[in-house]
């Protein structure tokens, strides 16, 4: 296995991680053993060994804390946009640029087609070797990455396509020059938009929903998020910073701010948690895009039988339900 | 979460107060009678709500609107301080039930409906309570044909203690002032210092016409995430009014001394007169839809 990475792994899947490489190198000494007697013995190591990892691999991931999940969403071989985009859609065409200052690829767009089902794909993209990271600042847009995504949904709109939207940012990026270029303007515009854009839309968390920079892209008929991913109004360091003027009490901060899949359904934000293979997206990503796959075209059956008055009517109100609050007498 | 400390409300004594922007002394009767505004540097004071009534509506025309909104706390939220004691605090000291004071008014003779959020309140940031009231005054706005005036002091932005559900009242608020727009109704968003982060990247940027007062910091981020993050001075001025004013993101800084007379004026451009406009019956049949599943959600 190429490319995955072992050393950046979250500390609860450390020893998971270990283990498996044990396994791993025990399978390489067993092709390797001549002797028959020895190889059995081995075999019979490695059973065993299976049988450990089953039941540690069982203790950890059943009792997952919302900090292993806000660490899980960020897992270094976690799928990320472009992986689905070029495990999913066919005959993918990137459409670039703002058509006012540059092309920001920290948001990737695109017509895709889906089984068949041509539709707007769009995406935060956090870029997979260094370069590709810097280069997407880590999937923190600028201002330009906002109106781009604009752009080529007023063309699905025009040409009546689906939207699928991919969520996947720490927040939008918090620099001088995104701020002189208006990236409240750009995020807030993007918001007010999709709540009426006249096509089906389709949100889905598939690692961190960052605040503002997740909501830009982030409005419309269906709220779907990945069993390990998060959304919340702050991430878990900024609010630690806050409350206890110490960033490294993220743990404590991700528990306080509800943000696992469980807690949105819960307050009425999320529609659906789309289950991940067993211990995460990251150990099969193959049958992670089979079940996003899934998920993805049933609710774009559902919303494509959908008349424009209706869709629009149920998005205004499903946003017009969002949040808690009393009425007391007067 | 956003506040620049050393801006906040000038430090009161006796008759003399201390500006908090130039520092001069300066008399308190003074500062009053000039709409709460350092005579020597021009540095506009953080007001309380009512005084923004005092200062935008004609006298005695308020009449509130949505008064019987509260904040629960959905999250349980503990922090070093409990979500509800935050809001008993802000709620004895503001004397209102939340950052949000709705109602409808007239500027100049012209009915509005009109919104302020109070920066008193818990920084004026954005919970359920204060996304549904941005909500009901845009409904309220095209129901009955009426300008709708919104004036921000949310240096909070979304408020954290709600997490997810203060959020997503960005989407709330400008879904319904979508709507208004999308029907020929005119939204005037007034930025005073300071309105950032969630608040900033939605309502507040949505204004048909945007007026700002001097000085406000209005931005996304905070200055202080921002020079974390880029570890670099910010340029002198950044974020504030002037600078979203010479980059393109306002229409005019006013001086909150002119700020009626100017709101009434951009009415009078942007809106048939309301009472002609009421005999002559409807322009527009735009449909309202009673947000029943907002009832259903406020049920806790
Ligand atoms: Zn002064």
């Amino acid at each position: 296995m190429s490319g995955v990475d072992r050393l950046n792994v979250p500390e609860f899947e450390r020893p998971i991680v270990e283990l498996e490489m044990k396994i791993e190198s025990r399978r390489m000494d067993l092709a390797e053993e001549k002797d028959q007697a020895r190889a059995k013995d081995i075999q019979a190591e490695i059973a065993d060994l299976e049988k450990d990892l089953r039941k540690l691999m069982d203790s950890v991931f059943e009792k997952l804390d919302p900090w292993d999940r806000v660490q899980l969403s960020r897992h270094p071989n976690r799928p990320l946009t472009s992986d689905y985009v070029a495990g999913l859609f066919d005959d993918f065409q990137e459409l670039k640029g703002d058509r006012s200052y540059k092309d920001d690829p920290a948001i990737l767009c695109g017509f895709g087609t889906l089984e068949g089902r041509k539709v707007m794909v769009m995406g935060h993209r956090k870029g997979k070797t260094l370069k590709e990271r810097l280069e997407c600042n880590f999937g923190c847009a600028h201002p330009e990455g906002y109106r781009k995504a604009l752009r080529k949904m007023k063309l699905a709109e025009k040409f009546g396509l689906p939207i699928v939207s991919f969520i996947n940012t720490p927040g939008a990026y918090p620099g001088i020059e995104a701020e002189e270029r208006g990236q409240s303007h750009a995020i807030a515009e993007n918001i007010r938009e999709m709540s009426n854009l006249k096509v089906p839309i389709i949100t889905l968390t598939i690692g961190e929903g960052g605040s503002g920079g997740a909501l830009g892209i982030g409005v419309g008929d269906r709220y779907l998020i990945m069993e390990n991913a998060y959304y919340s109004v702050i991430s878990p360091e900024g609010c630690a910073a806050i409350l206890w003027h110490d960033a490294k009490k993220a743990a404590d901060a991700a528990r306080v701010l509800r943000l696992t899949p469980n807690d949105l359904i819960e307050l009425g934000i999320m529609d659906e948690i789309v289950p991940e293979p067993y211990g995460g997206a990251h150990r099969d990503p193959r049958k992670a895009m089979e079940i996003v796959k899934a998920a993805l075209l049933r609710h774009l059956g559902e919303l494509t039988s959908l008349g424009v008055d209706e869709l629009l009517e149920s998005r205004y109100q499903r946003l017009r339900g969002m949040g808690k609050y009393i009425e007391v007498a007067a | 979460m956003t506040w620049d400390s050393s801006r906040k409300r000038g430090a009161t004594d006796g008759l003399w107060m201390k500006c908090t922007s130039c520092e001069a002394m300066v008399y308190k009767k003074v500062v009053e009678e000039q709409h709460h505004v350092c005579p020597e540097c021009g540095f506009h004071f953080r007001i309380s709500s009512k005084q923004r009534v005092q200062y935008l509506l004609d006298e005695g025309t308020f009449k509130p609107l949505f008064e019987n909104l509260e904040s629960t706390d959905p999250l349980n939220f503990k922090g070093k301080k409990s979500y509800r004691e935050k809001l008993q605090q802000a709620q004895k000291q503001t004397g209102n039930r939340e950052a949000a004071v709705f109602g409808t008014g007239q500027i100049m003779g012209k009915d509005v409906v009109f919104g302020v959020i109070d920066a008193n309140f818990i920084m004026g940031s954005m919970g359920s309570v204060v996304g549904e009231k941005l909500a009901r005054g845009a409904e309220h706005a095209l129901k009955h044909n009426m300008p709708y005036i919104v004036v921000s002091g949310s240096g909070g932005g979304a408020r954290m203690e709600e997490g997810i559900l203060s959020l997503f009242q960005m989407a709330k608020s400008s879904a319904a002032i979508k709507r208004l727009q999308d029907a020929g109704g005119l939204y005037v968003a007034v930025l005073t210092n300071a309105t950032m982060g969630g608040s900033m990247a939605s309502w507040a940027a949505l204004g048909d016409v945007t007026i700002a007062e001097p000085q406000a910091l209005l931005g996304f981020a905070g200055p202080r995430v921002i020079a974390q993050t880029v570890r670099q001075e910010l340029p002198a001025g950044f974020q504030t009014s002037e600078f979203l004013l010479e980059r393109g993101f306002v229409d005019q800084v006013c001086p909150r001394k002119d700020l009626r007379q100017r709101l009434a004026s951009i009415i009078r451009y942007c809106c048939k007169d309301v009472a002609a406009f009421r005999k002559s019956g409807a322009r527009h049949t735009a449909k309202i839809s009673v947000p029943a599943a907002a009832k259903a959600a406020a049920a806790k």
